[in-house]
């Protein structure tokens, strides 16, 4: 019997991840996590709300960052949009987008210190890429008939904003409020390096051994992102715009002179900045990649293949929760509320919670990325397959799910998962920065170092890998011919 | 004012010719009613005809409307006038409309009988409500020449010879699309008979009965 297409590609994936995971490591290496994870379910039964204060202003600053990162991504997103039919503007936003918030974080930290800036920045630009995208395809699937019937002379703004914007504002609309969900999530995460978010006080926390107080931190986080569709209202928007700048913190001052610096010798290769000219600039670079681009390289692609695998696996095992043919009303709202916890939860932040309790390996980061992960994919599948009809006889149980469900939701299921290759990929580099060798892991330590010159090759080759990956599988969505509903969550 | 012509005009769907070649000329005061089976070529003709004068003052009222569905009965209305006013007076419009324009564009949609929807998104609105919205729009936007493409197909009968009349009033020049051959001789004073892409009757309507032109069906 010929294998499809499909079978094919799937058992390619499986066993590349086997290979890979002979190849990783695997070990759990701390003391004693089962208690330690005890310890943080307590802390999660039983959370410690008295550091009210410092609770408090951490959700103040983690939704103002994420406002305002988000804001200024949208507006700039929606100036490239507009220009996106030009071949620099597109390649430029997929830049700025395959550099990971963190990651810009990092370098903005070098130039601009802990100043709110640093945060802003980290969330606005790569966000400007990707709404540039979003809202590109959006103003092209408008109708154009609109645009015909209008007078001929009419203004190209006034055009633009009457027979395109308006048309797909819902669309607009709905997307920046769901993006403004990632960027709370983003804002949290770049806590970790420094920034007064939630991020901030969960490491603290961590630290302390303080584990009630991270129960409560990570409950009000849950809360703030499950409570977003009641506080976040279009007319309530303009009002969060305006007064979230003023609620950034003041953070550092500034130092010009380190801004100007690091834009013009810090970042320039050290042989160039020392006038060795290009034999040297090569040796330097030759040297730079053998040693850490490659093994890097080969961390990071190993970890998102497994995790890929891991996340496929337990999205199929894991979508019949919310599905209306497998579960009853109360059954399916708790497989609810158990999909969005996991998805809720930046993979950073698993990651991070993990290795506190398991020790350093690849196990945590691919935990990590196969929970967030898989949790998003079963959310999706799950919606999907409430959307099939079944016949009043079909079978129930097991050979539903594997006669009825499964065959039908393959095709999209393969499709959400190969738009999340490039997103696991993303964050399967940050993940390096707490210390599992990957992309990421010899970005930071450049950055220790103080090489910024060495941290932003190593950065560059990330985003090309990135965008590798993403036209790979793009390349293999055509090939296995998925045609995908629209589908943007993707964060 | 530029007459209105079409010489030897013809319109290509791939590597088959669908229409012409065929002249017209659109004098002032000319209503012209476009009939024909479906299919004969009356869309494309018209979409031609667009295509050839836009630059001068056209209006069009294609089959598919092309209103915006997001946007209100009055804004899509407003649409038509676009050109006159700046780009900033259109955005605040959008927002927060004037008086004046208010009062110039319900005026216009109580005569089609949908005043009392003006501030209903175009999305909500019937088949028949969003005809009118179009007719409205094209009223609002004034020309020398207005093209419509089944303009009044889902209204029904007083309604549909009173917004033929107002679309017929409302420019020097027209061309509709018809189907409804009865409405098209009340209300046109010449008749272009279309079959197979090429114009096989043109005549003034008084010279001509609704049973005549059953021919070319």
């Amino acid at each position: 019997m010929a294998l499809r297409p499909t079978t094919l590609v799937t058992l390619g994936f499986i066993v590349l991840a086997l290979v890979c995971l002979a190849l990783g490591d695997f070990e759990i290496s701390a003391h004693d996590p089962w208690r330690s994870i005890g310890q943080l379910l307590l802390g999660l039964i039983q959370p410690d709300f008295s550091s009210v204060d410092s609770l408090s202003q951490a959700l103040l600053r983690t939704v103002a960052f994420a406002f305002v990162g988000v804001g200024l991504g949208a507006g700039a997103g929606m100036l490239l949009a507009l220009c996106f039919h030009r071949w620099w503007v597109r390649t430029f936003s997929a830049f700025i987008r395959a550099i990971h918030e963190l990651f810009w974080a990092l370098i903005f930290l070098q130039s601009f210190g802990l100043h709110p800036v640093t945060g802003v920045l980290a969330i606005a630009i790569p966000y400007a890429g990707i709404f540039a995208k979003v809202y590109a395809e959006m103003l092209d699937e408008t109708d154009p008939l609109p645009l015909d019937v209008l007078p001929r002379r009419a203004g190209r703004f006034s055009k633009l904003v009457y027979a395109r914007i308006s048309q797909a504002w819902p669309h607009l609309v709905s997307y920046t409020a769901y993006r403004l969900e990632c960027g709370l999530r983003s804002s949290a995460v770049l806590g970790f390096v420094g920034m007064p978010t939630i991020g901030y006080h969960l490491m603290a926390a961590f630290a302390q051994g303080h584990y009630s107080t991270v129960g409560a931190l990570l409950l009000v986080f849950y809360l703030l992102i499950g409570t977003l569709r009641w506080w976040v209202r279009p007319r309530l928007l303009p009002v969060y715009l305006l007064v979230a700048p003023f609620l950034l913190g003041t953070g550092l001052p500034i130092m010009w002179s380190n801004v100007a610096r690091f834009f013009s010798e810090d970042i320039v290769p050290a042989p160039l900045r020392r006038g060795e000219g290009l034999a040297a600039l090569w040796e330097w670079f030759a040297q730079l990649f053998m040693n850490q681009a490659l093994p890097g390289i080969w961390n990071t692609l190993l970890l998102t293949q497994i995790a890929l695998v891991a996340t496929g696996v337990l999205a199929l095992a894991l979508f019949p929760v919310i599905s209306r043919h497998f579960t009853g009303r109360a059954s399916g709202m708790a497989g609810h509320v158990m999909l969005v916890v996991m998805r809720s939860t930046p993979e950073y932040m698993l990651a991070f919670i993990l290795l506190q309790l398991w020790g350093p390996s690849m196990l945590p980061a691919v935990v990590a990325l196969a929970l967030h992960n898989g949790g998003i994919i079963a959310h999706l599948v799950g919606r999907r397959s409430n959307e099939l009809q079944l016949r009043q006889d079909a079978p129930r149980g097991v050979d539903r799910y594997t006669y009825e469900m499964v065959p039908r939701l393959y095709g999209p299921f393969l499709a959400l998962l190969f738009y999340r290759w490039e997103i696991i990929l993303r964050e399967t580099a940050i993940l390096g920065i707490l210390g599992i060798a990957t992309l990421g892991f010899y970005v930071d330590s450049a950055i220790q170092e103080i090489r910024f010159d060495r941290a932003m090759v190593l950065i560059l080759i990330t985003a090309l890998i990135n965008i590798g990956v993403d036209v790979l599988a793009r390349r293999l969505r055509g090939y296995l011919r998925l045609r995908h509903g629209v589908n943007r969550q993707q964060c | 004012m530029s007459d209105f012509v079409l010489k030897d005009a013809e319109a290509h769907y791939g590597a088959t010719r669908v229409l012409g070649p065929l002249s017209i000329r659109i004098a002032a005061g000319e209503r012209v009613a476009l009939i024909g089976k479906s299919g004969a070529g009356k869309s494309t003709l018209l979409s031609l005809m667009f295509d050839r004068w836009q630059a001068q003052n056209v209006a069009l009222m294609p089959q598919a409307l092309g209103l915006v569905d997001t946007l209100s009965v009055f804004h899509n209305v407003y649409m038509g006038r676009l050109d006159r006013h700046p780009w900033w007076r259109n955005l605040v419009t959008l927002a927060r409309p004037w008086r004046r324009d208010i009062d110039e564009i319900v005026a216009l949609l109580d005569e089609v009988g949908i005043g009392e929807k003006r501030w209903a998104p175009c999305g909500e609105l019937s088949g028949g409500q969003r005809q009118r919205v179009a007719a409205a729009r094209v009223l609002y936007q004034q020309g020398d020449l207005l093209l419509a493409d089944e303009p009044v197909s889902a209204l029904d009968g007083p309604q549909a010879s009173h917004v033929m009349a107002k679309l017929t009033q409302g420019y020097p020049r027209s061309v509709l699309a018809m189907h409804d051959l009865e409405l098209a001789l009340a209300f046109c004073t010449r008749i272009v008979g279309l079959k197979e892409g090429a114009i096989v009757l043109d005549a003034p309507s008084e010279t001509l009965s609704s049973a005549a032109l059953q021919d070319l069906y």
